[in-house]
């Protein structure tokens, strides 16, 4: 089964650059742990949600209305994924257990459903 | 499959022995059978028509000599042949994760060789990645095998709320990949305990309340003991498991003095020692008799050693209150609970005297500020000193904090006892 860890993380909370740095070697040696496994199948950090856009469709018709911002105003806001593949939650909760976090930060996580992935086209 | 062809299709005994295969076999059952489906939504579904079919069969052809490996027969035909007619589904289904499933077919005839899964299936009901209530709910019907309409009585939850609630988590099951086997020995611990807090909860569900259906909370405390039993046969070497068995035992020994024939509760002192469970209390007894760990004794263990104490001094008088008061010590080092440590104190006032034990009580205000049985405790040990007025005003405000009504009652009568009411 594949599972998805989502990071969500307060980002209104100021870290020193000495802590960024901890941090990204932190995921560094996390990734590589995984890949050591062979159980990692995708992971990104991404950009602070000020950067994000939203597209609704908030009618029937097939209309997107574009607008700035997450989709969501929250204080905890998602900072980074992994993809994992393991047996079973146990042993994905094993590997989100050791998973760098930020104080106050939480990862989620979610089994991939299997019944929506598209096939890869070839 | 061998029947009784000559005899008499009896409704009533069929029914009794339908009863009875569905109180001792239930969790057993579905244990095995979603070994073999992979899945417990279908294995429960097959099992429960399995019962159904099992009225008009046995009227039919009379009660088999092992209603057991019948319904297991029957609820696996059932589950084989929706299998084969939704194939193409089938591959979609979300299996239930078994990482040592064992294949190959198991004769139904062979229920004394088969192995007992239920220990497994109790892992699975209480997950940690379940919600509690969840787990509570899952564990009754799918262990205990109570029915969806029993539990919501018993937790005065509608009907509806409470199957939304057991289908939610067993579709969490499912999708989220919560694995159908027993922790490997780093995580039992854990687990375990896990399992305990939930036969625990079930338990104090059907003691604590005075409120609701007497009959279905007595039931609740029973179905927690019987799981225990279960837990206890399977996991003999667990220490905790013996000390919570043992916990429930002696206070379930108690429920016919605690309660008086006008429906008030009885407190320990005053209770009719006759009228409890002696038996019971013996059974307790000869479970902690079993050897324990050099390594100190856990809550449960801690809990029914102070249960003993109470239970088997013959008149209250001669409760071994120093020794009750050194468990309790231990039982605080164990849990840092500060109700534990206002039952220490009550432990302490009458080993040492009353002076003693409020002087813990006072230290208990700020943290316990909002529980009533902080408030009556003080307000006792007040009135032995003979500052009657102190406990006249810690009674109101417990009085103020008590919801329950045979809780408010004690109060009211101890407020008129002091002239107060």
């Amino acid at each position: 089964m594949q599972y998805m860890f989502l990071i969500y993380g307060d980002e209104t909370a100021q870290s020193t650059p000495e802590q960024e740095q901890q941090m990204g070697a932190a995921h560094g040696a996390y990734w590589q742990m995984l890949h050591d496994h062979g159980v990692v199948r995708g992971g990104e950090r991404l950009h602070a949600s000020g950067t994000a856009t939203v597209l609704r469709r908030p009618a029937e018709a097939d209309e997107r209305l574009v607008t700035d911002g997450p989709f969501t105003e929250t204080k905890e806001q998602l900072g980074g994924y992994y993809v994992v593949e393991c047996a079973d939650l146990d042993k994905a909760l094993e590997y989100a257990r050791q998973l760098p976090l930020a104080t106050g930060g939480a990862v989620e996580v979610r089994p991939v459903n299997p019944s929506m992935s598209v096939d890869e086209p070839g | 499959m061998v029947t009784k062809q000559g005899q008499l299709a009896d409704p009533g005994a069929i029914g009794a022995a339908l009863d009875s295969a569905h109180r001792t076999d239930w969790g057993r059952l579905l244990a095995l059978l979603t070994r073999q489906l992979g899945t417990l939504d279908l294995a429960e579904e097959a099992l429960q028509e399995a019962f159904m079919v099992a009225v008009t069969a046995w009227q039919r052809k009379g009660v088999p000599d092992n209603p057991a490996a019948w319904l297991l027969t029957a609820a696996r035909r059932r589950a084989f042949d929706r299998l084969r007619r939704d194939r193409v589904l089938r591959s979609k289904l979300p299996l239930l994760v078994e990482p040592d499933r064992q294949p190959g077919p198991e004769e139904a005839e062979e229920m004394s060789t088969i192995p007992d899964l239920r220990l497994r299936l109790l892992f699975t009901c209480c997950h940690p990645a379940l919600a509690l209530d969840s787990r509570v709910a899952l564990t009754l019907r799918c262990v205990a095998g109570l029915s969806t309409a029993e539990i919501s009585r018993a937790f005065l939850v509608g009907e509806a709320t409470m199957a939304a609630r057991i289908t939610r988590a067993k579709k969490k099951i499912a999708a989220a990949g919560i694995p159908y086997r027993e922790p490997s020995d780093a995580e039992l611990p854990d687990r375990l305990a896990g399992v305990l807090a939930v036969l625990y909860l079930v338990f104090n569900e059907g003691y604590a309340a005075s409120a609701g259906d007497v009959a279905i909370r007595h039931d609740l405390c029973e179905e927690a003991i019987r799981l225990s039993r279960v837990l206890v046969a399977l996991a003999p070497d667990e220490p905790e498991a013996l000390g919570l068995l043992a916990l429930m035992l002696l206070q379930h020994a108690r429920r016919d003095a605690r309660i008086d024939a006008a429906g008030r509760l009885v407190l320990l002192p005053d209770q009719d020692r006759s009228r409890w469970d002696h038996a019971a209390v013996g059974e307790a007894v000869a479970l902690l008799g079993r050897p324990a760990p050099q390594a100190g004794l856990g809550p449960y263990r801690l809990q029914a050693a102070i249960a003993v104490r109470h239970c088997t001094a013959e008149r209250p008088e001669d409760t071994d209150w120093a020794a009750i008061a050194t468990l309790y010590a231990g039982l605080e080092a164990a849990t840092g609970s500060p109700i534990v440590r206002l039952n220490r104190a009550v432990a302490v006032a009458e080993a040492t005297g009353p002076a003693a034990g409020l002087s813990m009580v006072e230290g208990l205000t700020g943290e316990l500020a909002g529980y009533h049985l902080l408030h009556s405790t003080r307000a006792e040990l007040l009135r032995r000193l003979g500052r009657a007025a102190e406990a006249v005003a810690a009674y109101r405000r417990a009085l103020e904090l008590a919801t329950s009504p045979a809780d408010r009652e004690l109060i009211v009568r101890r407020l008129a006892e002091l002239g107060a009411g």
